[in-house]
């Protein structure tokens, strides 16, 4: 299949070289000084039962950390987040912090209107840590062997909790490379330097993990396989199809869906060989359209329009990403939704027709009014969704399904004896990178709990 | 920290004076350590130890209400904290009875009773057998409680008496089996007084210090001092960060004292956090109290300061307390035996200058008039120490918001040392 943006030009077509190119995916925050983060530990309260602790999804003690950081304790502080997450260095640079920690931090109302930077102290502590070898153990050998499909932040923290318990683990993974959306779909200024795969080498520190890439369950793996092979089996296989507009001319040279084009821009050794759409459109209303729109606009797009069908505050991206997006110039372009693939002569993307919307009695209606906007491409982002050809074996076919995704019970159980899963492929997930470690990190528990307790049985 | 978390190779467990513990934190006696609710909850948080909220004779001591107040920092952090509180307001029974209980279920635990009561035999006579019967580790006297109970003629009424420190000493040490702490009270001239004198009482140890006379702010619209009781106030006793360098001063003058030598010493005073107390163990201190800190923030503030503890003693190859303790004593001497030949002159690093000006200020206005402002070709304000002015004071360094922006750097020399005592500017030298 050829590339449907191969007919644009390259990003580095006009005077810009590389360098520059990469000077606009830089760290998107900038990491604290040494003295910033002394300062701002020191904001921190110390909160008993802190509100921030209930808001992170993966029950890092925040207080903790921070207070270990402002006590010159780094080690200290790395470990009490690491002992809950074991990629918080990660889940520091990309975490929406303003709608979770960060949010609820007590220095928000009037004792400060502001809160305790905990993102960028957490990636400080982790930064900064300097331990001799990894800083958690591994228990005796157990015996046990589990697999994991999907390397991802779910398979990768429920295979090293699993690691410290004594079990030994093999992950599949589909990919060439390890860390699923982490390595494919962040936004490259959140995940700078390589930071994805430095990071999953210290996990690995751990040992007892093996990874086995271009291992496809439903393609050259079966369920079955696994359930006899091994002795608990988890799936972390994310979202891995984007959801289509349903119009016709989804294929036309031109569209392609943001997530497709994010991986090629995570993967480049060179920005300046990307394909740029000079004019273009984005659908969508979540932070993946805003990756994609702001992304594009910092390759040197002249006119970025992020279109979405409802009004701003329906946005499921979060208000900083909208402001980061606007300060990139992102246009944004509310209550029209997609009609029609404007194609030219010789069928390639030219324009997007959409029809203007509004809301009735909650209802999203169309006032008949159309709005056509000329543009070089269109980027889908209007959600990922389950892909099916996964779980389409004799054995996984029988996996029970909810809204669209894999159930699980409260212990991440699927209906399958044996087999567990988590992150975004389960119904509870919610498409943060946090909570598919916290998912990952739970059912290492529990299989680790049923694993003991048949032992015990047995 | 979690069982798979690697911990650093090193043994926070200690035997001071005879007691053993798990780790060198102890709850100094106040009221983190007023009953066995709060002593249980101490203890499951991972205290090494407490020293009971002191014990006296009934009928009880009674309280006021309104009892603490602090000196703020600018960002209203307590920087000192004072209470007009008395010793225990339970009964004696009450006490005993749960000092046993606990004992009982944290064997492993250091449990000290502190005890003040009238300074007659009959009475450390009769509570001793008492405390004794409680199994706990050993008793801490409160001398030193500097309110309320003086005017009874206890607490800083013994403790400013070293005739009296001995006789109670004596008596403690007669009538009880296990080990004697002393804890001295800091509103005396010279602490090494009091310490000597529980030495010859036969005391196992000192600890130090308890609060200090204190006054911490006036409400100027009622013209009364705080804490406010009705319309009145009276001094407290004040504590926390702020007396940390009083209280440091205090163990290190007992620890260089020769009078004292090998006498256990628990450092008390404004210990908030692990490096506090690995700076009172440098001086010699073999456990460590805290009070303050924990009633500001709870009792988990013990897993950070074990964990850093922990992890500086392994960075640094300390398997032990012990093999720390007491390493800054030596250097602490004398001024007299200063060397005087040696010399410090402060460097100001351009690259971290933010040209603020507050260096030079301290010192053209109040030290040597040894920074020069200067104008650079470009305008810019830039700033530079007249080395041959310099007397080292460190005054631009303590008042440069830019840490490691302004370093001393030691002068090289190829004089000898030579104290006071050997410099031919002094008139009193001792001549050789
Ligand atoms: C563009 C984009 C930007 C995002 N930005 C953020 C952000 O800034 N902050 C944030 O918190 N979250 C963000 N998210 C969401 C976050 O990336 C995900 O929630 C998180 O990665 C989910 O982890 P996971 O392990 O469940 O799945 P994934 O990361 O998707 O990993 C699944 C892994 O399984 C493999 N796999 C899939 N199917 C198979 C199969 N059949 N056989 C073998 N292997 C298979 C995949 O190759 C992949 O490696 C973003 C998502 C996208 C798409
Ligand atoms: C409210 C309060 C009550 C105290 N009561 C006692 C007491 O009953 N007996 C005693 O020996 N010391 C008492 N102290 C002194 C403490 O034990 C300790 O010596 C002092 O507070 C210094 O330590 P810190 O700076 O960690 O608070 C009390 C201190 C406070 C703040
Ligand atoms: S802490 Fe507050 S609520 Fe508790 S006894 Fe004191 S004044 Fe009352």
């Amino acid at each position: 299949m050829t590339h449907p943006l191969d007919h644009l030009s390259r990003a580095g077509d006009d005077t810009r070289d590389s360098a520059s190119l990469e000077a606009n995916f830089s760290d998107l925050h900038p990491p604290l000084t040494q003295r910033q983060a002394f300062i701002e530990s020191q904001r921190c309260l110390y909160c008993y039962d802190a509100p921030c602790v209930e808001a992170c999804p993966s029950d890092i003690d925040i207080p903790r950390f921070i207070r270990e950081i402002a006590e010159d304790n780094i080690n200290g502080a790395a470990q009490t987040i690491l002992e809950e997450n074991i990629l918080g260095g990660s889940c520091a640079r990309v975490c929406p912090t303003e709608i979770l920690c960060e949010q609820s931090c007590v220095r928000n109302h009037d004792a400060e209107c502001q809160p305790v930077l905990i993102g960028l102290l957490q990636r400080h502590a982790v930064d900064h840590m300097h331990f001799d070898g990894h800083p958690f153990m591994r228990a005796a050998d157990t015996g046990k062997h589990i697999a994991i499909v999907g390397a991802g932040p779910a398979g990768l923290s429920c295979a090293h909790r699993l690691a410290t318990y004594g079990h030994r683990v093999t992950i599949f993974e589909a990919e060439a490379k390890t860390g699923g959306l982490n390595e494919y779909g962040i936004a490259r200024y959140k995940l700078v330097d390589d930071y994805a795969q430095k990071e999953i080498d210290f996990l690995l520190e751990i040992g007892g993990i093996e990874i086995r890439h271009g291992q496809r369950l439903g393609d050259n793996l079966d369920l079955e396989t696994l359930q006899h092979g091994y002795d608990s089996v988890f799936l972390g296989l994310g979202l891995g199809t984007s959801r289509q507009l349903g119009l016709s001319g989804e294929h036309a040279v031109g569209l392609m869906p943001a997530t497709d084009y994010i991986k090629e821009l995570r993967q480049t050794d060179d920005l300046s060989e990307l394909p740029l759409a000079k004019r273009c459109v984005v659908i969508g209303a979540g932070n993946t359209a805003i990756d994609m729109a702001v992304q594009m606009a910092r390759l040197g797009a002249d006119a970025v329009t992020l279109v979405y069908r409802r009004g701003v505050e329906s946005m499921a991206a979060t208000g900083h990403e909208q402001e980061i997006a606007k300060a990139n110039g992102v246009r944004i372009v509310t209550w029209a939704q997609p009609e029609r693939i404007l194609l030219d002569d010789a069928g390639r993307v030219a324009g997007m027709r959409f029809a203007r919307t509004e809301s009735r009695g909650g209802a999203l209606v169309t006032t008949g009014e159309t709005l056509d906007i000329p543009t070089d491409a269109v980027f889908t982002a209007i959600g990922q969704a389950f892909e099916a050809a996964s779980l389409s074996d004799a054995r996984a076919s029988q996996l029970g399904h909810e809204a669209g995704k894999i159930e699980v019970d409260g212990n991440f159980r699927t209906s399958l004896a044996g087999v567990f899963a988590g992150g975004d492929c389960i119904a509870a997930g919610q498409d943060l990178t946090v909570q598919a470690v916290q998912h990952g990190k739970l059912a290492a528990q529990a299989i680790h709990n049923e694993i003991m307790a048949q032992q015990e049985v047995a | 920290m979690k069982a798979f978390a690697k911990k650093p190779d090193v043994d926070l467990s200690i035997e001071f004076a005879g007691i053993r513990s798990p780790n060198p934190f102890w709850l100094a006696s106040a009221p983190p350590t007023d009953k066995a609710y709060n002593v249980e909850r101490a203890y499951e948080a991972g205290w090494g130890g407490v020293v009971w909220k002191t014990l006296g004779e009934d009928p009880a001591a009674v309280n006021v209400s309104s009892r603490y107040s602090a000196h703020f920092g600018k960002n209203r952090e307590v920087l000192g904290f004072n209470n007009i509180e008395l010793i225990t307001d339970r009964s004696l029974e009450i006490n005993l009875r749960e000092i046993t209980e606990v004992k009982k279920r944290w064997p492993d635990r250091a449990l000290i009773v502190s005890l003040m009561v009238p300074c007659v035999e009959e009475s450390w006579k009769a509570i001793l057998p008492l405390v004794e019967a409680t199994g706990a580790d050993g008793i801490e006297l409160n001398l030193g409680c500097p309110h309320g109970m003086p005017e009874r003629g206890m607490g800083a009424a013994v403790g400013q008496n070293p005739d009296l420190i001995e006789q109670v000493t004596r008596w403690c040490k007669q009538y009880y089996s296990k080990p004697v702490i002393v804890k001295l009270t800091p509103n005396i001239t010279d602490i090494r007084v009091p310490a000597r004198a529980a030495m010859r009482g036969g005391a196992d140890a000192v600890s130090l210090i308890n609060t200090i006379n204190s006054i911490t702010s006036i409400d100027l619209d009622n013209m009364v001092a705080k804490p406010t009781v009705g319309s009145q106030s009276t001094h407290g006793g004040y504590c926390g960060a702020a007396v940390k360098p009083i209280a440091m001063n205090m163990v290190a003058e007992i620890a260089r004292d020769p009078e004292t030598q090998g006498l256990p010493i628990c450092g008390i005073g404004g210990i908030s956090n692990w490096r506090d107390a690995a700076e009172f163990a440098a001086l010699g201190a073999g456990a460590m109290q805290v009070c303050t800190a924990a009633m500001l923030h709870g009792f988990r503030i013990v897993e950070e300061m074990q964990d850093g503890l922990a992890r500086w003693m392994a960075e640094k190859g300390y398997r032990s307390l012990a093999e720390f303790s007491g390493k800054a004593v030596a250097n602490t001497t004398d001024w007299k035996y200063l060397d005087m030949n040696f010399q410090t002159i402060a460097h100001i690093d351009q690259d971290t200058c933010i040209q603020c000006g507050r260096c030079y200020i301290a010192c053209e206005d109040t030290s040597h008039q040894s920074i020069a402002k200067l104008i650079d070709a470009s305008g810019a304000r830039r700033y530079e120490v007249i080395e041959e002015e310099c007397v080292g004071c460190n005054l631009c360094q303590i008042t440069c918001p830019v840490e490691d922006c302004i370093s001393m750097v030691p002068q090289p020399s190829d004089k000898p040392y030579m104290s006071w005592n050997e410099d031919p500017r002094n008139p009193f030298r001792e001549s050789a």
